[in-house]
């Protein structure tokens, strides 16, 4: 079987077997959840309820008028109690619904559409895409409907469904990929047919065996496969991923569809089928609870809005003292300051790390022993952009490709002088921006 | 659940567990069956001469980076890797006094100088080296013969009996090391042995090697065709003088050698045709020093022509 791959990469150790086997499980539901009305990229809603009102499971809380952006909908029965701002994964204070549960389960949700692929139209698929707030699941939470229709003149060929999870101990799409793997294939086909695409990949990395089985028996079906990648991280990101499949390069700046590709989370595809199927918003999904500061890792079906808090007491509580709280995985996640943060649409992990687990190091001179060089995916001088932007120089960063930095971690991951590049990056390209702003002025 | 004590940072959360010392200790022990060697085959001065170098490497590190405010940084143990580099290219007999200026020359001159570990452009042993070879009087004259070389007749070293008497050494004597010559460089057997973890981890840009010698054994094999009686082959100049340690330990220092891959080639073989072009033209019977210091001057120019092209940008995309 061809191993699909890329040149550069790491191997962190993945301690996926913490909570890899451990199936799915419907989280309790807290008295009172917190929804954020921004779960996406692109216009916040604004709430479509007020303090006081009882909503439904499934009900529209929030909705903009913009194109980019994705409605918001309540994740149980019960009565609104709160519109406040609050703490937001990404570190600043967004608008939020906080719903108080009654318990009675009542449903309000859209008109189910079946799931004949044959008599489904792409065009009202799509419309239920954007009416059940489906955005990327696989963190980067850009609203899905947009993405199904590209502009005119974009001609997609190709769906990938990235079951690839690369990022270590999350192991959310792997357990979706096992468990629901019909309901995955019916959202691909799902989406594949709003995008009129012949042919969809789903790929998975080479260390998810029983994955690529049950994938393999289940779909058997022309225009649809299986691709295996090799088990190296950033496989699964997608600028890297499409090169490793199709061989075609996503141009600095571009987006997939200017390769004809559009690439979707698996669980963006299982929230499609139950949106399409049940009419069911995206109101819950898989989150992984792990790291060595967790008593019980596993996967759980968890309501958006959940408090992060009351989730862990789910996996059993901590161990230790807790000295970081990761929203998604080691590489790429976003530490949090707080444990009263809600799991929002994007929120593909909980990863607890012990006191003695967090890294904090000095940092050194750049020794050029070129590791990152060799690790970069998208062949980037990380070290010379990390001397670059220490030095203050915006500009020259520019010219040395800061822009086109996926953020991955690759770099600082194999830093002997553990520099934070990626953190020197980031900084670099917000000045940058600034720059460029300020020149349009 | 205590948030005061969660750590707020940016990812990547884990990191690998290389590191400086690390990567400097792993240089250091795999130079041991060397220097361990070498100490064998020319008696107790030639470790004095490390324990020397080692003592005032530190010392002057430690001296410099106080005296510029710096936090210390003789714990990265990169000092001891210029100070043990610096007395294997050192002759056998050279006195004590000259180990200790060498060694202030190739630390203050060669690295601190420049802003310390990271920052010099010149590798710090070879700059030690240079210096004493230019300015101290008995260096030429510090060759002897080690215990090893029975037929003691000569104390000349191999490049040097090739270029001024046309005599050619046994192959097997070069690479077993019981030749004359500097103290680190005669047997190229444990250099390679001690290499190979460096390979392994990846420690060793290897192109930079590999260029090397592959650039040695085409042009020493163009010349052998030219004129086999006066130009001796490309496995001699391979094995023959500092070719080796020059290659594996000195080019490949992470500091002053480029970080593109393409550089890396460049460099190499820059490297490999100066040190041909010193020993079969120039006036000096090796040149490998020169080569490398000379190739080091050109590496923030090599890294910038060698850039790799960015993903998604350039020639794919037209």
């Amino acid at each position: 079987m061809r191993l699909f791959s890329f040149r550069g990469g790491v191997h962190p150790p993945y301690r996926k077997e913490l909570a890899m086997d451990r199936p799915v499980q419907a989280a309790d539901i807290p008295e009172t959840l917190v929804v954020p009305l921004v779960q996406h990229i692109g216009a916040p809603c604004a709430p479509t309820v007020e303090v006081g009102e009882s909503v439904r499971e499934g009900q529209l809380i929030g909705e903009a008028k913009a194109f980019v952006t994705a409605p918001v909908h309540s994740p149980v029965s019960g009565t609104v109690k709160k519109i406040d701002r609050t703490l937001h994964p990404l570190g600043f204070k967004v608008p939020s619904v906080a719903i108080k549960q009654d318990g009675e389960g009542q449903k309000a949700y859209l008109q189910p559409l079946g799931d004949d692929i044959a008599s489904l139209d792409g065009k009202t698929m799509l419309e239920r895409v954007k009416e059940a707030g489906i955005v990327g699941m696989g963190g980067a939470t850009f609203p899905a409907h947009v993405k199904f229709a590209p502009p005119k003149g974009k001609i997609i060929d190709t769906l990938i469904i990235n079951g690839c999870e690369c990022e270590p101990y999350l192991t959310a799409d792997y357990r979706v990929m096992l468990e629901y793997t019909e309901d995955l294939i019916l959202g691909a086909r799902m989406i594949g047919k709003i995008l009129g695409v012949e042919r969809i990949i789903i790929v998975v990395e080479k260390n998810k065996p029983e994955a690529i089985e049950k994938l393999k028996v289940t779909q058997n079906d022309g225009g649809f496969t299986t691709a295996v990648t090799e088990t190296k991280y950033p496989e699964g990101a997608e600028k890297v991923l499409i090169h490793a499949l199709l061989g075609r390069e996503v141009p600095s700046g571009g987006l997939p569809m200017d390769v004809h590709v559009v690439v979707s989370n698996v669980g963006t595809a299982l929230a499609v089928c139950e949106a399409v199927r049940n009419g069911k918003p995206l109101i819950e999904r898989v989150v992984t609870v792990t790291g060595d500061g967790v008593k019980n890792p596993g996967n759980f079906l968890v309501k958006i809005g959940t408090p992060v808090e009351w989730l862990v007491e789910q996996a059993g509580g901590t161990i230790g003292e807790i000295g970081k709280l990761i929203m998604g995985g080691p590489m790429m996640g976003l530490a949090q300051a707080s444990f009263e943060v809600s799991v929002i649409k994007g929120t593909s992990g909980i990863l607890l790390m012990q006191k003695e687990s967090v890294l904090v190091e000095e940092y050194h001179p750049c020794i050029k022993c070129s590791f990152c060089v060799q690790a970069c995916p998208v062949h980037l001088l990380p070290s010379r952009l990390s001397i670059i932007a220490e030095a203050e120089n915006w500009q020259l960063a520019g010219e040395y490709g800061v822009n086109d930095c996926i953020e991955c971690g690759c770099c600082t991951y194999v830093c002997p002088a553990k520099r934070p590049i990626v953190q020197l990056i980031k900084t670099a390209k917000i000045k940058l921006r600034k720059i460029k702003a300020r020149e349009h002025e | 659940m205590d948030a005061n004590a969660l750590v707020l940072s940016t990812s990547p959360h884990i990191k690998s567990t290389e590191s400086v010392p690390k990567i400097m200790i792993s240089v250091i022990i795999t130079l041991v069956p060397a220097i361990a060697f070498s100490v064998y085959q020319y008696g107790p001065h030639v470790l004095y001469m490390y324990l020397v170098s080692i003592a005032t490497c530190i010392a002057s590190e430690y001296v410099v980076v106080r005296l510029r405010k710096r936090p210390v940084s003789v714990a990265d143990y990169s000092s001891i890797v210029t100070a043990l580099l610096l007395v294997m290219v050192l002759p056998p007999k050279f006195p004590l006094f000259g180990v200790v200026l060498g060694a202030v020359v190739a630390i203050v001159i060669g690295k601190q100088i420049f802003g310390g570990i990271g920052y010099n452009i010149f590798n710090p042993a070879l700059i030690g080296r240079a210096f004493l070879a230019a300015t101290y009087p008995v260096f030429i004259s510090s060759y002897n013969a080690p215990k090893m070389l029975v037929d003691a007749v000569t104390e000349a070293t191999p490049l040097a009996m090739m270029k001024f008497d046309g005599v050619l050494t046994p192959l097997s004597g070069l690479f077993f090391g019981t030749v004359s010559g500097s103290i680190g460089e005669s047997s190229v057997l444990l250099l390679i042995v001690g290499s190979i973890y460096l390979f392994i981890r990846k420690y060793i840009k290897w192109r930079i090697p590999a260029s090397i010698i592959v650039t040695v054994v085409v042009l020493g094999e163009i010349f052998h065709l030219i004129n086999p009686a006066k130009y001796p082959g490309p496995v001699f100049h391979v094995l023959a003088g500092g070719l080796m340690i020059g290659a594996l330990y000195m080019a490949t220092d992470m500091v002053t050698s480029p970080i593109t891959r393409k550089g890396c080639v460049i460099f190499g073989i820059g490297i490999g045709t100066l040190v041909m072009v010193i020993r079969l033209f120039g006036g000096l019977p090796e040149g490998v020093m020169y080569s490398i210091l000379l190739m080091n001057a050109f590496v923030p120019l090599i890294n910038r022509g060698t850039r790799p092209r960015i993903f998604g940008t350039g020639a794919a995309n037209e």
